[in-house]
């Protein structure tokens, strides 16, 4: 089991330093100078020459790309353009927020997610089955976004029941675990769960379909089990393939919340990244799209741990 | 004995064997929700390319004294915008560029793709683990976190963000083209082709992309459906269409101040977009089941 954690680790470091390099030349192939930015409209050629090299520009992009990645490693990934603060603490901040809203919505849309797939698979090609495929199929079709304006339509407009926008109560402030602030996050928590519930529920139903035409179950219920305990032998055989799908989605939901967070002004990092764009803070969005991507390579490899070590075949592979 | 053989000839010819591909565009016929998926789809592609002839209003013509009609106002079937411009034209018009910036980048990534997938999978060695491992980078980063950074760093605009999009989609297509393309390297008919002479390309253009291409693009049909609701994404945050061009997902962001004025109108693009994503996810279904051959 070490052996393969091991292997596992030292596969992820060229990842990374790839990952580091992508998130480097993201600036690099805006068009014009990433000085552009921070330059005033009628800055001097010695100004612009200044700045050029106080941020380095003017040197190789290699070395360029070794410093950049020195000081990364060091916890420093510049300071934001917009508001001069450093970026990893900016970053931080907002990612717990998204961290909050993603297993907010894992919650809810694994648990429906594993319930419709379990019944779809068992159950397969009764009523039950359709229903559940045809939600799946929904939650996958889904302009999440657009789901995120109608329930703000329906829930915010005309029943005035639950908050449109924000995170809290009084603008920004901390986050707290009560209703006030609860209030604020049903809304963006079930929009972000749509899309992993669908594509949960489609994996599960699949995975439970075949392991019930293979033949050990048949042996099992030659056997005389009961079929809760044939059901027992199904959900742990599904359990690695359907572990490995919700990894990878709540890595999804994680950097892929900007258009929700968006729609509901949720300060995460989905928002900091638009803000990011918008304003051309080409730091802040560098040190974001870094940060996100190193959660999602690390979640990658924590699933593969963890698939490893409840599916003993995989091991030896 | 006679009369049997009699009569196995005659069932003969009834019972010659169809192509592949033929049976399969028979199941596919015979399946209803594939086909009405096929209708709707077709309605808003002829619709949307020949909307000029349709006598619908202008989409660009604005009044200040119309905004935020109702749906079912007289001579505006679906109500009107923010600006006052018809909705229902804006609609069918839309179509035009939303189902271009959420299909090109598909079909792209679908010819980079396959073509990068065929030759990793065919030459193997150290090519296959070159453009593999290239691939894996991208697999570091959600696909939407991609297309953001990527469409962020190019700056707004309908090419950037085709050019974004089709770079999310080539590491995912090339994936299934490598798999299958190595499933189908050792067969016995590649093997025969490579005895007789013919040489890699040969192999790779005659014998296999045939093999090959039916799983790639039924995996493709599905991406479009991720593709139309990213495409639309992207214009929805600013960084494709710019107004006043028609487009779903733009139509879909203007709108969102007046959901406090006129909701169901706002909300109207957002139909579009999940018609359009749900009938290829559909089609795509369709097609994978009528295509596997055990059922």
């Amino acid at each position: 089991m070490f052996a393969y954690i091991a292997r596992r680790i030292v596969y992820v470091i060229p990842i990374v330093i790839s990952v580091a390099l992508v998130c480097f030349l993201l600036v690099h192939i805006t068009p014009g100078d990433p000085l552009v930015a921070v330059l005033p409209a009628d800055a001097s050629q010695e100004l612009a020459a200044q700045l050029r090299t106080a941020y380095g520009f003017d040197r190789p992009l290699p070395v360029q790309f070794g410093l950049w990645l020195w000081r990364a490693l060091h916890g420093d990934l510049g300071s934001s353009i917009a508001t001069g603060r450093p970026v990893l603490s900016e970053v931080l901040r907002a990612v717990s927020n998204t961290v909050t809203l993603a297993i907010a919505a894992a919650l809810i849309g694994f648990t429906l997610g594993l319930l419709f797939g379990l019944i779809a698979g068992y159950f397969r090609d009764t009523w039950v089955d359709k229903v559940a495929t045809s939600i799946a199929i929904a939650g996958v079709s889904v302009p999440h976004y657009w789901l995120g304006m109608v329930l703000v339509i329906i829930f915010s407009v005309q029943l005035n029941w639950l908050p449109a926008v924000g995170a809290g109560p009084s603008g920004s402030g901390s986050w707290g675990w009560d209703w006030e602030h609860l209030k604020y996050l049903i809304l963006p928590a079930i929009t972000t769960s749509v899309i992993p519930m669908g594509i949960v529920t489609r994996t599960v139903r699949a995975l439970t379909g075949d392991i019930l035409s293979q033949d050990f179950v048949e042996a099992l219920r030659a056997k005389g089990l009961r079929e809760l305990d044939v059901f027992k032998h199904v959900i742990k055989n599904a359990a690695p393939t359907a572990l490995a799908v919700m990894g990878l989605q709540l890595g999804y939901m994680l950097g892929g919340s900007i258009l929700i967070e968006t729609v509901f002004s949720w300060p995460g990092s989905g928002l900091l990244l638009n803000s990011a764009i918008f304003q051309r803070d080409l730091p802040l969005l560098q040190g974001t799209i870094l940060v996100l991507a190193l959660f999602f390579v690390a979640l990658n490899l924590l699933v593969d741990i963890a698939q490893a070590a409840i599916d003993p075949r995989i091991k030896r592979g | 004995m006679a009369v049997m053989s009699d009569t196995a000839l005659q069932a003969a010819p009834a019972t010659k064997a169809r192509g592949y591909w033929a049976t399969v565009g028979r199941r596919i016929a015979r399946d209803k929700v594939s086909m009405v998926c096929a209708f709707v789809l077709v309605l808003i592609f002829l619709s949307a390319l020949c909307a000029p002839w349709l006598g619908l209003a202008d989409p660009y013509q604005g009044s200040m004294i119309r905004r935020l009609r109702h749906i079912g106002t007289p001579n505006y079937p679906l109500g009107t915008d923010e600006l006052g411009r018809d909705m229902l034209a804006r609609l069918i018009y839309g179509g035009r560029l939303s189902l271009i910036i959420g299909i090109l980048p598909v079909i792209l990534a679908f010819m980079i793709g396959t073509s990068l997938g065929l030759v990793a999978g065919y030459v193997g060695g150290r090519l296959n683990t070159a453009i593999m491992r290239t691939i894996d980078v991208f697999y570091a980063f959600p696909s939407v976190l991609l297309a953001i950074a990527i469409s962020g760093a190019l700056g707004a605009g309908i090419v950037n963000s085709i050019v974004s999009l089709t770079i999310v989609f080539v590491p995912q297509i090339t994936r299934v083209a490598e798999s299958v393309t190595t499933g189908v390297r050792n067969m016995d008919f590649v093997e025969a082709a490579r005895a007789s002479g013919a040489g890699p390309f040969t192999i790779m253009r005659v014998h296999m992309l045939g093999n090959v291409l039916g799983p790639i693009f039924v995996y493709a049909t599905g991406l479009i459906s991720v593709s139309m609701i990213l495409a639309a994404g992207l214009s929805f945050l600013g960084l494709g269409t710019k107004p006043p061009e028609p487009e779903w997902g733009l139509m879909l962001n203007t709108l969102r101040t007046a959901i406090y004025v006129n909701p169901w109108v706002a909300a109207l693009p957002g139909v579009m977009i999940f018609a359009v994503s749900i009938c290829f996810n559909l089609l795509s279904d369709g097609m994978r089941s009528a295509m596997d051959i055990r059922n």
